[in-house]
């Protein structure tokens, strides 16, 4: 699923850890994380720098403008980052428009510095974009025309050549550190499959650089060839995004699974859900709800592909069928099992774990008012589309049941007119 | 990246990776088209070498399988393109080599999941080699009437319904591979079909671009329109505008964005392609609409009108005498397979085994109807899954125990017998465990462990007859048989073989008779009052035993004993048992390392006579 942010925590990790193997240079980075179930006292007795230096303190919840914010406390003992600790964790924060509680921090040394560097790495379609600055730090979009970029072509190292444009104007002292540290850094990011690398800021300490402040992103389809240069990396959702049981689920059945299962509640009260077959598709039945004027109304988004078994959907259609169905109010509900025509999916074996599932509940889609549609094409769609009809039948529930010759997004229409009229 | 035509109808592909059905997909739509070749000309199945028989209609062909890929381009130098089926593991590594060889113009790569990096890898040696990467993640891409890849536009009756089978003048490309086939069927709706479609993939980074697509369709004079469906996430409809912007594309372009939902999400998404990812306000689906409309290319208010945009931009250019639709014909029907009839119920064919005694289709595998689960938890025996399988019933008990008894005593008989002596000759050969077992095994006959169904075959006749023991030994002499299951090279009246004993004790308290094995003990004091080693066997023991026991447990009729009897299954007994010790011997031998054994010339005679 590609591209996932780590912990500024695992962030350092690997870059301390690789920077040293690839390129030689050995960061003195110490840090420590800091979440519900850190012993304090085990943990200073493991990383003894926290008893001896002054520390720094910060969320590390894959949000950034932490210092502007006022989330980022500076020169305090253990105790003091212990009291910071226990006074946030836990508690919603909002950033960005996402709202969250906050469960994980980073602890490190307090570096006293004036230098601060910006150093951003970030994959492009032809290439790695490096960009530097010697003006980095919190007031960095303030001075973003200081921030000189250079793309290294695929395949290409960052040599002298091209890093040259970006260091110019450093003082002649440090020069040669920055530009060996930026080499060194850009080799990490390759060689791990990193598709974002940023140091907002980076200092020198005692001449050597030393990361403040990282955030990373890994290639998580990269992982059957990293996972021990990795080496059990974390990736958390994103800030905000607090999955509901029954999105844990089919994240964990997702997991498990070549096929990909996926399902994203928009609005436990919406009364128009969806299960679509396809990753181009599923995406454009939310957009048709949406540009109908009935986005308050979807209850979520839903994906099935990659030909899962009849077991894995109907676990998926349980789960699904579950929350669409949760809390019956007697107004009318719509459930729109769509696709568009498959290429190679046989259509009526994926329906007939969807099948029993909608079999097992239909004590649950009759007391929702529940109202079906279903739209497919592709191999075997026939049996399939017959086997739905039936099913209505058969359960007495209303299935109405379209094949390629309807257009692919129709029974949008038809749910939202459902919901509306007798609303 | 190539400008023009990728495929045409004489295109040839070398198929990574075997995979039966999208090859025979190719296969028959190369039919329906009325293509002279088969659009596959080799597959390349790492390691293998030969060939594999697919249909050309209702011909079978024979495609040549490489077991590399160097060597498949060598063989087939007019294949240019690649279709990769390899997992997301070893997807990269076969691509560049495809790349890499001189006369591969096209590699199509259809795995999820390649990494990145790797991808990038191969968009850069395909920029600097003009070559054209199509994917990875994604179903390929068709040329209506000339080419298609894998298992793009599905089955038969969707490439018909979808006219695919003869060029229209639309040239399609989306990002997704099932939405494409959607289009498909659109695009047959409303124009005069598809000229060609590809599908990019769902990747950040996608080996060829909409744009790059969008650019070669504008040099290729049948397509007259262009249609392309976006998706958020990544920039590449950008490269598309400027495109626009710049005048490079003189055909009208027909296009949508799909992912303007993403705004109903409160926190960043992931959809299910790995480059549809919500978030930055220049990768969103609206963002990209308006662009692409600013641009120039009409761009319908939804998804809902893309169909209805497409139909009008049509229409115009065929109410302008842009396109004169093509005429439709009628493509040939390609035979149907029989297992997709015999699924559907369209013929039926007879089935050339048959099998009564046990079902392996279910849960948990059966023997004889009764389930594995059983068979551990009631504590069923050895013999109880023998009378299973050989008789396909529960035997009680007591006749179950006693199949095991005899299992049991004639495992082995010491190393000196045929069966054994070949055993260990063959595996001091060096041979393998089956070798030595059969080996032994093939010794069994009428001379050696072969005489427990004549036994019980004979003494059932004579006794169902009636004969005296006297009158049987005779009538026996006089047609020249020897009694099966009487005589024994080193036994006697004194020096009785203890395993017959132990069968008769057994049989005696537990059978609820025993009249055969009587018989045939009245038969042995007959033939021993003409010679002392004329004992009752253990063959002719266990048959006549066995019939006692058939008989007696009344679960089988007449006709079904007698069956038993002319089959030879209490032969089976004794193989069944033998093997043990024949597998015993085999072991024995090589752990003992024994060398080749040779017989000793002192121990031949040689003469002439």
């Amino acid at each position: 699923m590609a591209r996932k942010k780590i912990r500024e925590y695992n962030s350092k990790r690997l870059l301390k850890e690789h920077l040293k193997r690839l390129a030689g240079i050995d960061l003195d980075i110490k840090s420590a994380q800091v979440n519900e179930k850190t012993d304090f006292t085990a943990l200073a007795d493991a990383e003894p720098w926290l008893n001896t230096s002054r520390l720094v303190v910060k969320p590390d919840m894959l949000f950034g403008k932490r210092g502007k914010s006022g989330l980022v406390a500076l020169n305090l003992d253990l105790s003091g980052v212990e009291a910071f600790v226990k006074e946030r964790l836990g508690k919603e924060v909002e950033m960005q428009g996402c709202k969250g509680p906050i469960t994980t921090f980073i602890v490190e040394p307090f570096v006293p510095h004036d230098d601060e560097y910006y150093l951003s790495i970030v994959s492009e379609r032809l290439g790695t974009a490096v960009s530097f600055s010697e003006c980095g730090g919190i007031e960095i979009e303030e001075n973003w025309d200081k921030v000189k970029t250079v793309v290294v072509p695929t395949e290409k190292t960052l040599d002298s050549e091209l890093i040259a444009p970006l260091i110019a104007t450093l003082p002649l002292e440090v020069r040669p550190v920055i530009e060996q540290f930026l080499q060194g850094v850009f080799s990490v990011y390759i060689d791990l499959d990193f598709t974002l690398l940023e140091m907002n800021p980076f200092t020198l300490v005692n001449g050597t650089p030393y990361p403040l402040d990282m955030r990373g992103e890994l290639d998580d389809t990269a992982a059957f060839k990293q996972f021990k240069k990795w080496g059990g990396v974390e990736f958390p959702l994103p800030f905000g995004r607090t999955m509901s049981p029954a999105e844990e689920k089919i994240h964990q059945l997702d997991e498990k699974t070549g096929a990909s299962l996926k399902l994203t509640i928009l609005n436990p009260k919406g009364r128009i859900w969806t299960m679509v077959a396809g990753g181009g598709a599923s995406v454009i039945y939310a957009d048709t709800v949406g540009d109908l004027g009935y986005a308050d109304e979807l209850g979520n988004y839903a994906e099935y592909s990659g030909a899962p078994n009849e077991q894995e959907t109907l676990h998926y259609a349980r789960s699904l069928i579950d929350v669409a169905t949760a809390n019956p109010d007697g107004r009318p509900r719509a459930l729109l099992i769509g696709g568009g025509i498959a290429n190679f999916t046989d259509v009526a074996a994926t329906f007939s774990g969807i099948i029993r599932a909608l079999r097992e509940k239909q004590a649950q889609l009759k007391a929702a008012n529940m109202q079906i549609y279903v739209r497919r094409g592709g191999p075997n769609y026939q049996k399939g589309l017959q086997k739905m009809r039936e099913l209505g039948e058969e359960l007495g529930i209303s299935i109405e049941v379209y094949g390629p010759e309807a257009t692919m997004t129709g029974i949008c229409k038809q749910a939202i007119d459902h919901v509306k009229v007798t609303a | 990246m190539a400008s023009g035509q990728l495929f045409s109808r004489s295109s040839q592909a070398l198929f990574y990776n075997y995979k039966q059905s999208p090859i025979q997909r190719m296969l028959d739509f190369d039919f329906l088209c009325g293509r002279d070749t088969p659009s596959v000309a080799g597959i390349i199945n790492p390691g293998s070498d030969g060939f594999q028989k697919l249909f050309f209609g209702q011909e079978e062909i024979a495609i040549p399988v490489h077991g590399a890929i160097a060597a498949a381009c060598k063989a087939h130098p007019t294949a240019d393109v690649f279709i990769n089926f390899a997992s997301f593991r070893s997807a990269f590594a076969s691509s560049m080599e495809a790349l890499q060889q001189s006369t591969i113009r096209v590699v199509a790569i259809i795995a999820e999941g390649v990494p990145e990096g790797d991808a990038k890898k191969l968009i850069a040696y395909a920029r600097a080699n003009n070559k054209v990467v199509i994917g990875p993640a994604t179903v390929g891409g068709i040329q209506a009437g000339a080419f298609k890849i894998g298992d793009t536009a599905g089955t038969l009756d969707n490439i018909v319904a979808c006219k695919l089978y003869r060029p229209g003048s639309v040239g399609f490309v989306s990002k997704s591979g099932g939405m494409s086939n959607e289009m498909y069927n659109v695009l047959a709706r409303v124009t005069d079909g598809l000229y060609e479609g590809i599908a990019i993939g769902g990747d950040a980074y996608p080996g060829s671009t909409l744009s790059d697509h969008v650019l070669r369709y504008n040099n290729i004079p049948q397509i007259k329109l262009i249609v392309v469906l976006g998706e958020l996430g990544g920039r590449d409809e950008y490269s598309l505008v400027e495109a626009l912007q710049q005048g490079l594309v003189k055909k009208p372009v027909v296009a949508w964005v799909s992912g303007t939902c993403a705004t109903l999400f409160k926190s960043e998404v992931q959809f299910g392609h790995a480059g549809a990812k919500s978030g930055g306000e220049m990768e969103s689906a609206q963002a990209k609409n308006n662009a692409l409309k600013l641009a120039g290319a009409i761009v319908p208010a939804s998804f809902e009108h893309f169909e209805q945009a497409i139909k009008e931009t049509y229409d115009g250019l065929v109410k302008d005498k842009v396109i004169v639709p093509v005429e439709s014909t009628k493509p040939p029907t390609v035979p149907e397979d029989l297992n997709v009839a015999i699924k559907n119920g369209r013929v039926r064919a007879p089935t050339h085994i048959v099998s009564t005694i046990c079902d392996d289709r279910g849960e948990e595998p059966t023997y004889a109807g009764v389930p594995m689960s059983t068979i551990i938890e009631k504590d069923f025996g050895l013999g109880d899954v023998i009378s299973l399988l050989w008789f396909k019933r529960s035997l009680p008990r007591y006749c179950t125990k006693f199949i095991e008894m005899c299992i049991m005593l004639c495992a082995d008989h010491g190393p000196c017998v045929s069966g054994a002596h070949n055993t260990i000759v063959t595996s001091r050969a060096g041979k393998d465990l089956v070798s030595c077992l059969v080996s032994g095994l093939l010794t069994i006959g009428p001379r050696f462990g072969g005489a427990i169904d004549d036994a019980a075959r004979y003494f059932k006749e004579a006794y169902d007859k009636g004969l005296s023991p006297d009158a049987f030994v005779e009538s026996m002499k006089k047609r020249g048989i020897r009694v099966p299951g009487i005589g024994h090279r080193i036994k006697s009246r004194d020096n009785r073989d203890k395993r017959v004993e132990l069968l008769q004790k057994y049989a005696r308290t537990h059978f609820p008779s025993v009249r055969y094995m009587e018989y045939a003990v009245t038969v042995e004091n007959y033939t021993l009052s003409k010679a002392a080693n004329l004992v009752l066997n253990v063959d002719g023991c266990i048959g006549s035993l066995f019939l006692d026991l058939l008989v007696s447990c009344s679960m089988f009729n007449q006709q079904e004993i007698d069956e038993i009897i002319e089959i030879g299954y209490l032969n089976g007994l004794f193989v069944l048992a033998r093997s043990i010790g024949l597998i015993g011997h085999t072991f024995d031998q090589k752990r003992l390392k024994q060398p080749l054994y040779r017989h000793p010339w002192e121990d031949v005679l040689y003469t002439k006579y």
